[in-house]
């Protein structure tokens, strides 16, 4: 409850300088910049409304206006700076300041430098800490800078293209859309022709990437995914496996998007798991082999099985 | 309730922000109309030292001290302007797009909503970042460790910890006692650096093998952080997967494409090549192998072979 009250209150302090300055900001707008819906930033509103310095006449509250479907603040001189950044907040950019500074190939960083310098500056001692975290994004230097260039200069790309589910190498031409980087990997995103949809590539799979010379042209339904959910999209067509885990193979429910997570008896798991490729599954089993069992399908069960008969004939002495 | 005390608190920090001198308790409580509902001096007493404890807890530089003209025991209470205020600091559109992307670093992340916030206390100066000016690349990083919160407030205060941590392989949980120096996101995986007390040396910890609770045992500021250290450089050194011998694998012409992006290749022929694979675990590596079914033999070494060998039996000794 109490952290409720004083979040709000890091909120409103934050506001009021920002609303100040943006006299007649649609509420819309508004509400948009502090993750608010319009609802919630009226109500922020009405309580600066009947805030105010001292005395707490007409006079000293704070002004605001709302009516016509912009905000109008007035008479809050006292709160009209905002509190200087805390540890965790001059941290936050501060380190991710320096994360796309750390950018494999990254050439144009001079608006990164003047931001980092003019940041620590007004940061003070709260930017001190920030040297103790570090987010490491080595990554593969040659691809990420053709891709950019690509991007930067609406060019469509050719690929060849490792698919590990399929332990094979593609061709394919791609316009792309966007560089990012995911839980520690590269991914370029962008309008796949040879699979007609908007694709996610991890750029330490591009075995190489070429500039053609012509220009991308993304259709209108090249949009790019909101990636908060995680990077995997379930399909009908999907293969869907029942596995128990043991507690060595556990880090498959935290790796891997599984449906249904059940607690055994013994520390055991019982998850439920979708792949779009079934050639995976049966490479997932075999590597969980001894910690892990497959319930369903038992036609995947069999097959693992009998590829590792097959395997084991080629150790003949042990 | 919550709202009336966020008003509460904002009327109070405003009311020592609009004066120059100190203010006693007394003047506060008539001057913060929500203390008036206090029927007793004791309920207004607790409430205003909670109320003065989460004020500075959220970096608001609450001073006490006493104005020359009254006597020494007369304490009062006042926020220094200058300490309170960011500083005047005005950023140019392209570099406030840079500070956008920056704070989306965070997203979906514990430091998210700090970012967020301070993004928009730096905007108040009323520039609009310039989103042309984008760099086409966009880093996220996740803390979806469950120990990412404690142990990041335990390198940001400087606090040595307490938690029990499983070992790689063996799966043994063992509680360790750290002085921890930093945070490290390495691969796509959150590890912390730092003094390791039952070891009485510098090591590695990967957040997600912290099982429960991380509990501070020293005071905030205890831990020294020693000042040429190279986190990153401690990790990449420290963390268990690094390569450090070569394996000799047979594999199936045209399979194992992951094997042979890493390693050299000899053709063999008659539908065979030899791999030369770098390792670090091999655990690991034979983990991998035994997923390419026959596709792939282990020759040496004689470990990483056994280990293969047992595991393709427990595949086969399978129930249905």
């Amino acid at each position: 409850m109490s952290g409720g009250a004083t979040e709000r209150l890091s909120r409103l302090l934050a506001m009021v300088p920002y609303l100040l300055a943006r006299q007649g900001i649609p509420l819309r707008e508004a509400a948009r910049q502090f993750g608010l819906t319009e609802d919630q930033l009226v109500k922020d509103l009405e309580l600066l409304f009947v805030c105010g310095t001292p005395g707490h006449m007409p006079d000293d509250l704070i002004e605001a206006e709302w009516d016509t479907g912009h905000v109008y603040l007035g008479n809050a001189d006292t709160i009209a700076r905002p509190l200087r950044l805390g540890v965790d907040e001059a941290l936050a950019l501060i380190v991710g300041l320096r994360t796309l500074a750390e950018v494999p190939g990254l050439h144009d960083r001079d608006a990164l430098d003047r931001t980092l310098a003019k940041l620590e500056a007004a940061a003070g001692d709260a930017a001190l800490a920030s040297r103790q975290v570090t987010v490491e994004v080595e990554g593969e230097a040659d691809v990420l800078t053709a891709a950019r260039q690509a991007i930067g200069a609406n060019r469509r790309v050719h690929l060849r293209y490792f698919v590990p589910t399929r332990d094979e190498t593609t061709e394919r031409d791609v316009d792309p859309m966007r560089v990012l980087l995911v839980d520690g990997r590269w991914y370029l995103e962008g309008w796949c022709h040879r699979a007609e949809a908007v694709r996610l590539f991890r750029l330490d799979r591009v075995v190489s990437i070429e500039l053609l010379e012509v220009a991308a042209e993304l259709p209108p339904q090249a949009v790019a995914r909101d990636l908060d959910e995680g990077l995997f999209v379930p399909s009908p067509e999907d293969t869907v496996v029942t596995l128990e885990l043991d507690p060595p193979a556990h880090w498959v429910a935290d790796y891997y998007p599984v449906e249904e997570v059940q607690e055994l008896p013994g520390g055991r798991l019982r998850v439920r798991l979708r792949a779009a490729d079934g050639r995976w599954l049966r490479t997932l089993a075999l590597q969980l082999a001894g910690s892990a069992q497959i319930l369903e399908p038992a036609a995947l069960a069999e097959e693992v099985r009998s590829r590792a008969r097959t395997a084991l004939a080629a150790y003949p002495n042990v | 309730m919550s709202a009336q005390k966020t008003e509460r608190l904002l009327n109070l920090v405003m009311c020592l922000l609009a004066t120059r001198q100190f203010v006693s308790k007394e003047q506060i409580r008539s001057a913060v109309p929500q203390y008036a509902d206090c029927r007793t001096d004791e309920a207004f007493e607790r409430m205003f030292e909670r109320d003065k404890e989460e004020v500075r807890e959220m970096g608001i530089p609450l001073e006490t001290g006493s104005n020359s003209a009254w006597f020494e025991d007369e304490v009062g209470y006042r926020v220094d302007r200058a300490a309170y205020a960011l500083p005047e600091v005005s950023f140019e559109p392209d570099e406030l797009a840079v500070l956008g992307l920056a704070s989306r670093v965070w997203q979906q992340a514990t430091l998210a909503g700090p970012a967020s916030r301070a993004l928009l206390k730096l905007k108040a100066a009323g520039v609009e970042p310039d989103e042309s000016s984008m760099l086409g690349i966009e880093p996220r990083v996740r803390t979806s460790e469950p120990a990412f919160e404690p142990v990041y407030a335990a390198v940001r205060d400087r606090r040595p910890v307490a938690f029990a941590y499983r070992a790689a392989r063996t799966g043994e949980v063992v509680e360790r006692h750290l002085d921890p120096w930093g945070i490290v996101s390495w691969h796509g995986r959150w590890y912390a650096v730092g003094h390791d007390r039952d070891r009485d040396a510098t090591r590695v910890f990967r957040l997600s093998r912290i099982a429960g609770q991380v509990v501070p045992i020293g005071a905030p500021g205890e831990v020294e952080v020693p000042d040429k250290v190279d986190f990153r450089a401690q990790v990449a050194a420290l963390a268990e997967d690094q390569p450090r011998a070569e394996a000799r694998v047979r594999v199936r012409a045209g399979a194992g494409v992951a094997l042979r992006r890493r390693a050299t290749t000899e053709e063999l022929g008659e539908g065979w090549d030899e791999l030369a694979v770098p390792f670090g675990d091999v655990e690991v590596l034979a983990e991998e192998l035994a997923g390419y079914g026959p596709d792939v033999v282990a020759l040496r070494p004689e470990q990483l072979r056994a280990s293969v060998v047992r595991r393709l039996r427990a595949a086969v000794a399978e129930p249905a």
